[in-house]
């Protein structure tokens, strides 16, 4: 599913104000989530990005990806394993997210 | 209204659950902590009735937070996670446990948990407010305050009367006064506290309670007549 802010609406309930201060503080953590995460993966701390995905899976929830958000806790699972068959997948999913945030 | 902190690492989580508090009027988020630690601080000296507490957060988690207080307010968890719910279950003060993203429906349910449990409290508060204990060789014997129709002082002793009962007992009148609840007894003369649902009639200056005749002094008879529902 592509990433979109049903549940932000929802959430938000009309309320534009807070509507806004969502969709700034996405945009302000992600990119900086997204890179952190692949420094940590390159670095092989897989502790550490377990839990750094378990943050951003929250994200991908709120944006209404149900399947990714699967990915998401199944690569967390991998993570605290000290596996990362699902990372390739997963980066997918991160980009489609930082496209669709930039665009916004 | 209940007074309530936020913890949770993540900004939106926070914000999703600010916003929340500021539509109910009845929960007060009077601070936001990004980590346990900080929190652990402020809550030694500022007591909450309720904690909205994250289980992932850095250095700290949630349950370290929790078994890190001596005595822990009303919890409720908030976590991306529903694997740690059989956890939960383990403290008395976890109330609920709320899977993010957190919807507004959801969120009302479990504040709703604390208002029912705070109602029970108070009202084993008000059941233990209708008893009292009285010394007599050296037992104490418990009164349902209710059950008094009359005290009657005696000397250097009180005559505390029940329905089935009567109770001499060393202390004064001024003593047992403040422990009675003010909206059912009253002091219609110096030597006389009598219980205002048992009166039968009232004559002149006298008040009779079961088959007692009581009089009334002429300062105290202003305050037993307001308190009447009077007809006419």
């Amino acid at each position: 599913m592509e990433p979109n802010f049903n549940q932000i609406e929802e959430i938000c309930a009309g309320d534009i104000s807070f509507r806004n201060r969502m969709i700034m503080i996405l945009k302000k953590e992600f990119p900086v989530e997204y890179e952190e995460l692949t420094l940590l993966i390159e670095k092989k701390k897989y502790s550490k990005s377990a839990e750094l995905v378990h943050k951003i899976k929250h994200k991908i929830a709120l944006l209404g990806m149900e399947k990714s958000y699967d990915v998401a806790v199944n690569f967390e699972n991998e993570l605290k394993n000290g596996k990362m068959t699902l990372y390739s997948e997963f980066l997918l999913i991160l980009d489609k997210i930082d496209q669709f945030l930039k665009n916004t | 209204m209940l007074k309530c902190i936020i913890i949770d690492d993540e900004e939106l989580s926070r914000a999703i659950i600010e916003s929340y508090c500021d539509k109910l009027d009845h929960l007060d988020a009077v601070k936001q902590f990004d980590n346990a630690l900080d929190a652990i601080k402020y809550i030694n000296t500022n007591p909450v009735d309720l904690v909205f507490l994250d289980i992932h957060m850095p250095e700290l988690n949630g349950f370290d937070f929790i078994d890190s207080l001596n005595n822990p307010p009303n919890i409720i968890l908030v976590t991306s996670d529903s694997d740690f719910a059989l956890n939960a279950f383990e403290y008395n003060c976890i109330v609920d446990y709320l899977v993010k993203p957190i919807k507004l429906p959801r969120f009302i349910k479990a504040v709703t948990k604390i208002e029912k449990t705070q109602a029970l409290v108070s009202q084993s508060h008000s059941e233990v407010n209708k008893e009292l204990y009285i010394n007599i060789d050296r037992r104490l014997i418990k009164l349902h305050i209710p059950d008094i129709y009359l005290i009657e002082a005696k000397g250097d002793y009180i005559n505390i009367k029940t329905e089935t009962q009567n109770h001499i007992v060393h202390t004064t009148m001024k003593k047992i006064e403040e422990k009675l609840p003010e909206d059912l007894f009253l002091k219609i003369h110096r030597s006389y506290i009598i219980n205002l649902r048992k009166i039968v009639d009232i004559e002149d200056n006298s008040v009779l309670i079961k088959k007692e005749v009581i009089p009334v002094s002429r300062s105290n008879r202003p305050e037993l007549m307001k308190r009447l529902n009077l007809l006419g």
